[in-house]
């Protein structure tokens, strides 16, 4: 494998500590290391920012519901489709781009690593081709566990190490990477017409509460080792007051503490906080509990979360919460589409136009970034758009210039429509703090990468780790004279190497790189009973058998990366 | 206003995407500077002057440009697409497209036009002198937001699904129509002044359908409202009223529910 040496560049580093010092950086057979040869090709980074490849911890980007929002919106590629062109094969699609844009676009912004958030057990067959056919970046998938029958039958009694056997062999059969917790026991719920908006509202059958669910899937996440934490998107996402039930959500991980190998140190990641801080009783007299949640987040260091940062764009809701979806069909009156995912989960897609002129949609902007801005520490908060709920992944940057500038931020309150209700509704105007160029590399870098323990993988320039480095043309020695230029140096790296292959020049893609599969392969201690019950709901209620469910072999993931967990001594 | 003339020399054997025959996109050049325009025959790219015999510099905006499209356009896409100010004659026939997300100017058409004229148009004029084909006036495949300004005339036949998701503007249509007028339309005006088939006004929210002739078959969830008296293009007489869908969702406005007028004439 070829040697580089970019020379010269501002490096940012959390993992290290380098906050802009000129350095060079090495790479050898795909990692970063001290020094290479004299032959090493030399790039020129001279007033230029150097940082690690972004690590997106939460976002929507392939499986059956991704799939069913392009089948359904083919409106959504209208004027949006690029052809063939060098090494880029056609792609299409704003908020949910086929998934050759989407790997190409997660590139040319500088991500090595992107998340699916929620896959359906039964499915993780179409989650792993998506994988497969998105490039260049490394994927994982979360496969979801809070509506599980399963789950919900041996956390009623809680059986923490049957529940813990029944996530290690699920994880090992779909090649998920964490357990996800969509709406516990609401989406379940809504089988009957009904929803847990409150952590104690029962599920109607299982006699369970979501409050149980969670609690015993984290002590299960613990149980095991795994290296990311129960990754959360609690009950009564989006309702005005739903700040009550996300704070409820978190109280259920007090006293725990994280235990496994890779240095992570939550047990809970609250996802698209921001879509859970909501005040008020109606739409009318809505408002940001932005501080509240913040607040708790920050006195309570076994917590991580990400932001959820609406970006004041047309696109498309998708989410495993069923009855959510349902319920906002019924307010905006666009098309509707659900599934019901037997014996496990549910999902529902809708369009959705956060428009400026609309209040709502504006204060939901702002309690975006009033949660990354109150935020104190960047290490445990992570930038995302929940993509593409909130906004599509693409508009990362202009996310980032709303942190990072104050003026950019007041120049979108002052052209909202309702910008007087926005100030009264939230604490954005107020807000004087700018994001550094190091707060972002915590925040979309090491941050989210020690939170999913691939702390020693990437998210950091380290000799050893995984050579994923992005160049973007910002001079940090400089003021930035307008705030778009923030946003134009973060959508087109100079260059971006994945893995030690440079896979961008110039915001051209040059090559499709090395892509991998994460996932983690967890050893468990036997359990019959757990083999027992699995063989039985397979045999009585699985429409399918359970030699068809498991995703092996090349053609589903044909690269894969695991990372070994042994849970046999626990 | 400057005048260029393109005349079809080389008819293409695929399909050709011709989204650059438009003042907006004409103003400004040469002659020699529009056949350089860009076009997709099927999926490859070539150029306007491939195809069309170019004549005549373009004025310097889109309201300084006339272009006349003569010849067989008949395998020839997306004339006048997005067009915002001008005026375009199509001497002969044309395939999709056009006038499609039109906001101004006025676009004539002599012959006959296939499928999506003007779909999502928002503003000006189209006179189509032959007949119109399926989806006139209506939303892109999956979008929700159809026609919602301008006007459209048609002097001879439309085919189905007329102002499918419309929500402003006006069509008007000389001769008889397929099934399906204005489906899921949320406002805007449908004048037949022929006979219509059926499915006329279905999921139909706000909005208004006028027919001159007949209705093979009216839609269940349209109910009688009396009768009325009107005048349609200076021409008075008495209609019956029916509103609907009753099926749909309807807003209220000042506290009175509006729902979608259907006008037959008697």
């Amino acid at each position: 494998m070829s040697e580089y040496i970019i020379r010269n560049g501002h490096v940012f580093d959390p993992v290290q500590g380098i906050k802009g010092d000129k350095k060079d950086i090495c790479i050898k057979d795909g990692k970063i290391v001290d020094k290479v040869g004299s032959s090493a090709k030399v790039i020129d980074a001279k007033d230029k920012t150097v940082m690690a490849g972004a690590v997106e911890i939460h976002a929507h980007v392939a499986g059956p519901k991704v799939n069913l929002g392009r089948i359904y919106r083919p409106e959504d590629k209208l004027f949006s489709c690029t052809p063939t062109k060098g090494m880029e094969r056609m792609g299409g699609g704003a908020s949910i781009p086929t998934t050759f844009k989407t790997g190409y676009e997660y590139a040319k912004m500088g991500f090595a690593v992107a998340m699916e958030a929620a896959m359906p057990p039964l499915f993780s067959r179409h989650v792993h081709e998506e994988i497969r056919d998105t490039p260049i970046i490394d994927e994982g998938a979360f496969p979801v566990f809070g509506n599980n029958w399963f789950v919900l039958e041996y956390l009623k009694n809680h059986e923490i190490e049957n529940t813990a056997a029944y996530c290690a062999w699920l994880l090992n059969v779909t090649k998920g990477y964490a357990l996800k917790v969509v709406n516990p026991g609401g989406t379940e719920a809504w089988g009957w017409g009904l929803n847990c908006l409150t952590v104690n509202d029962p599920v109607p059958y299982f006699d369970i509460t979501p409050a149980e669910i969670i609690k015993g899937l984290i002590e299960a996440n613990e149980y095991l080792g795994l290296p990311h934490s129960m990754h959360i998107h609690p009950n009564n996402l989006g309702n005005p007051g739903c700040y009550e039930t996300t704070l409820d959500t978190m109280k259920l991980a007090e006293g725990i503490k994280a235990k496994n190998k890779f240095g992570r140190e939550q047990v809970l990641h609250l996802t698209h906080t921001q879509f859970h801080s909501y005040g008020g009783t109606n739409w009318g007299d809505f408002e940001s509990k932005a501080k509240e949640v913040t607040d708790y987040v920050n006195k309570n260091k076994n917590i991580t979360i990400d932001t959820g940062n609406v970006t004041l764009d047309e696109t498309t809701t998708m989410t495993a919460d069923g009855p959510f979806e349902h319920h906002l069909t019924g307010l905006n009156h666009l098309k509707w589409a659900n599934v019901d995912v037997e014996l496990e989960t549910a999902a529902g897609v809708v369009p959705y136009i956060y428009s400026p002129s609309i209040s709502v949609c504006a204060i939901q902007w702002a309690i975006g970034l009033e949660i990354a801005l109150m935020m104190k520490d960047p290490m445990r908060c992570y930038i995302t758009t929940d993509h593409p709920n909130a906004g599509p992944f693409t508009r990362y940057p202009r996310v980032y210039k709303w942190l990072m500038s104050e003026k950019a931020r007041k120049q979108q309150i002052e052209s909202f429509k309702h910008k007087d209700k926005v100030l009264s509704q939230t604490a954005i105007g107020t807000l004087d703090r700018e994001i550094s160029l190091y707060e972002l590399a915590q925040m979309t870098r090491a941050g989210p990468a020690k939170s999913l323990g691939l702390a020693a993988m990437c998210g950091g320039l380290k000799p050893g780790m995984d050579a994923d480095v992005a160049i973007y043309n910002i001079n940090p020695d400089k003021p930035v004279a307008n705030p778009d230029d923030i946003e134009k140096a973060f959508s087109r790296c100079a260059a971006f190497f994945k893995s030690g292959v440079q896979v961008v020049n110039n915001g051209e893609i040059v090559s499709n790189g090395n892509k991998r599969t994460l996932w983690v392969n967890v050893k468990a201690k036997e359990n019959p009973q757990v083999a027992r019950d699995i063989n039985e709901k397979f045999v009585k209620y699985y429409s399918m058998t359970q030699a068809n469910y498991e995703a092996l072999g090349h053609h589903f993931v044909p690269n894969p990366y695991a990372i070994e967990v042994d849970a046999t001594q626990v | 206003m400057e005048t260029v003339t393109i005349t079809m020399k080389n008819a293409p054997a695929l399909y050709l995407e011709a989204d650059t025959i438009s003042p907006d996109a004409f103003a400004g050049k040469s002659a020699a500077q529009i056949a350089e325009l860009p076009v997709f025959e099927g999926n490859v790219p070539s150029t306007l002057g491939k195809y069309f015999e170019v004549s005549g510099n373009a004025g310097a905006t889109a309201a300084d440009t006339k272009i006349v499209v003569k010849g067989d356009a008949k395998k020839v896409k997306y004339i006048g697409f997005k067009m915002t100010a001008g005026e375009v004659v199509i001497e002969g026939p044309a395939d999709q497209y056009v006038g499609a997300w039109m906001k101004g100017g006025k676009l004539t058409a002599k012959g006959d036009v296939g499928a999506f004229a003007a779909t999502a148009m928002k503003g000006g004029e189209l006179v189509i002198e032959g007949n119109a084909g399926n989806y006139l006036g209506a939303a892109y495949r999956g979008d929700w937001r159809g026609m919602s300004g301008g006007k459209i005339l048609v002097k001879g036949n439309a085919g189905s699904d007329t102002g499918m998701y419309m929500l402003g503007g006006e069509i008007t249509i000389n001769g008889n129509c397929d099934v399906h007028i204005m489906t899921h339309a949320e406002g805007g005006k449908v004048t037949i002044k022929g006979n219509a088939a059926s499915k006329l006004g279905g999921q139909m929210v706000e909005g208004t359908i006028i027919v001159f002739g007949n209705i093979d078959v009216m839609m269940p969830g349209f109910k009688p409202n009396g009768e009325v008296e009107l005048e349609v293009d200076g021409t008075k007489a008495k209609f019956a009223h029916f509103i609907g869908d009753m099926g749909e969702r309807h807003k209220k406005k000042k506290g009175v529910v509006v729902y979608g007028n259907l006008y037959k004439k008697i």
